[in-house]
């Protein structure tokens, strides 16, 4: 799950660089530019998640 | 660069490593006096490492002294990403004064980048994996981020280049040092695991507190002694700014620093009954940390109040991360230089005055955190494959001075029995 989650955070990354590669006008790269760094939050809190649940388990 | 300005960057730069000397003291301080030598040794070791990998390897891909790099064509821009100068820095002697300066100032980066994970890391971090991580941070990872921001890589020109600010800004290093080292402390804390019986199976962790708050205290006054240096130095070569902004730089990093311990000192205060001395030095670092990212562009109400907002954040993000993550970070270092210096960067863009600039700041915030933490954390975790982070349940259990060095940091002082280990 942690692999998975940090996995997730380099393809908000590339949603940033589309979004200054495919779109000159401003508003549209804005809502891009928050929408990789929703995904990077996301990918961030499931990796969080993943090794939460990792320590739980190796826990004694 | 005339000959002037030249020579007060330069005597800046002497000054800068007071900051680094703080941050060392602040590491040991914050850990078991049991570790103490080790810590403080291990301040040294890696940077001995990272100065000599980052003038082997890393001043090459960083290319602040031109040459060559890699630029690649996409969507008809240029997009440089990395550099290619010579390697041992043989370009240095013949390099223009500017960039000999910032190949300088790059040297003390990572000096101090290494040293943010490594007090994340205290008393249960193996100090040759220590040295072998501070290699990596400084052959790979650490170039890169200079490139990208500083020797003109496409963060750096994303003014030119997409007409978005004037370019990602970081002219103290908030983003390449500070929050790049507290990604690193994050990854290293999850591959090395929590200290032994800081979280039972049941109930709330046990509190371990450092062993020597005059350390810590005397540690966050030799920082603001370097940073102001420091903050002065970056301003004067990443941003260009004129001798005649020096002082309000000077005086919006106390600001900030002041802002901060008076809010980490408040929130403490009203939360504890009492002020804590460990919180409101990582308060006090979390506002000079936040200035790295805006004191040469922001006024000092600003920043005044990017500090205090730094000061608040502190205390409550390290007690989630402590009780509602379960991350053991014993300096504070993910919250300290990682969330203190993502907002700082963030609160560039809006008092910077270009129009635009908090994109820019925001695309930066984005490569920080979706390219290079997975970077730094599959990088270590296949560097913990070949020399293991982590030191045996025997040497935690004596202690790393003793299981690492073979003598303790106070011989003549009775070491008590840890209650943790019943």
């Amino acid at each position: 799950m942690k692999y998975a989650g940090l996995l997730v955070m380099p393809t908000g990354f590339f949603l940033t660089l589309a979004a200054l590669a495919l779109f000159p006008d401003p508003e549209r790269r804005v809502a891009f530019v928050l929408c990789g760094l929703a995904v990077e939050v996301l990918g961030l809190v499931v990796t969080v998640r993943g090794h939460m649940q990792s320590r739980g388990a190796s826990q004694p | 660069m005339s000959d002037a300005v030249f020579a007060l960057t330069l005597a800046l730069m002497l000054l800068a490593p007071m900051a680094i000397a703080g941050v060392a003291l602040i590491n040991t301080g914050l850990g078991r006096s049991r570790s103490a030598a080790q810590a403080m040794l291990g301040n040294l070791a890696l940077i001995a490492v990272a100065a000599i990998v980052f003038a082997f390897l890393g001043a090459s891909f960083a290319g602040s002294l031109g040459l060559k790099e890699v630029v690649l064509n996409v969507a008809g821009k240029p997009w440089s990403v990395l550099g290619l100068g010579s390697f041992l820095l043989r370009s240095l002697g013949a390099a223009a004064p500017q960039a000999q300066l910032a190949v300088l100032f790059q040297f003390l980066a990572v000096a101090m980048l290494v040293l943010l994970p490594w007090g994340s890391g205290a008393d249960r971090w193996r100090l040759a994996a220590g040295c072998a991580s501070a290699a990596v941070l400084a052959a790979i990872v650490f170039p890169l981020a200079a490139h990208w921001i500083w020797a003109g890589g496409w963060l750096a020109l994303l003014g030119a280049n997409f007409s978005v600010g004037a370019g990602f800004l970081d002219a103290g290093g908030a983003a390449t040092v500070h929050v790049i080292g507290g990604l690193s402390a994050l990854a290293v804390i999850w591959i090395a695991g929590p200290r032994r019986g800081k979280f039972p199976k049941e109930g709330l962790s046990t509190a371990m507190p450092g062993h020597n708050a005059t350390y810590v205290l005397f540690g966050c006054l030799l920082a603001l002694v370097g940073w102001v240096a420091w903050n002065l130095a970056g301003a004067v070569i990443w941003i260009h700014a004129p001798l005649s902004a020096l002082p309000g730089t000077a005086i919006n990093t106390l600001l900030s620093a002041s802002g901060a311990l008076a809010a980490t000192f408040s929130v403490t205060r009203f939360r504890f009954g009492k002020p804590d001395a460990s919180l409101c030095a990582n308060g006090w670092l979390a506002g000079l940390v936040a200035s790295s990212a805006c004191a040469a562009i922001a006024s000092p109400v600003a920043s005044l109040f990017v500090g205090g907002v730094a000061g608040v954040i502190t205390p409550l993000l390290v007690e989630v991360l402590e009780l509602a993550l379960s991350i053991d970070d014993p300096t504070g270092a993910i919250t300290v230089h990682g969330a203190a210096g993502l907002w700082g960067l963030i609160a560039a863009g809006f008092f910077a005055p270009q129009a635009g600039q908090v994109l820019a700041q925001l695309i930066g915030v984005a490569a920080l955190l979706g390219f290079f933490f997975p970077l730094i954390y599959f990088l270590f975790a296949l560097l913990n494959r070949f020399v293991p982070f982590r030191v045996d349940p025997d040497g935690e259990r004596m202690g790393m001075d003793l299981h690492e060095i073979g003598g303790g940091a106070y011989p003549e002082f009775v070491i008590h029995r840890d209650e943790s280990y019943r």
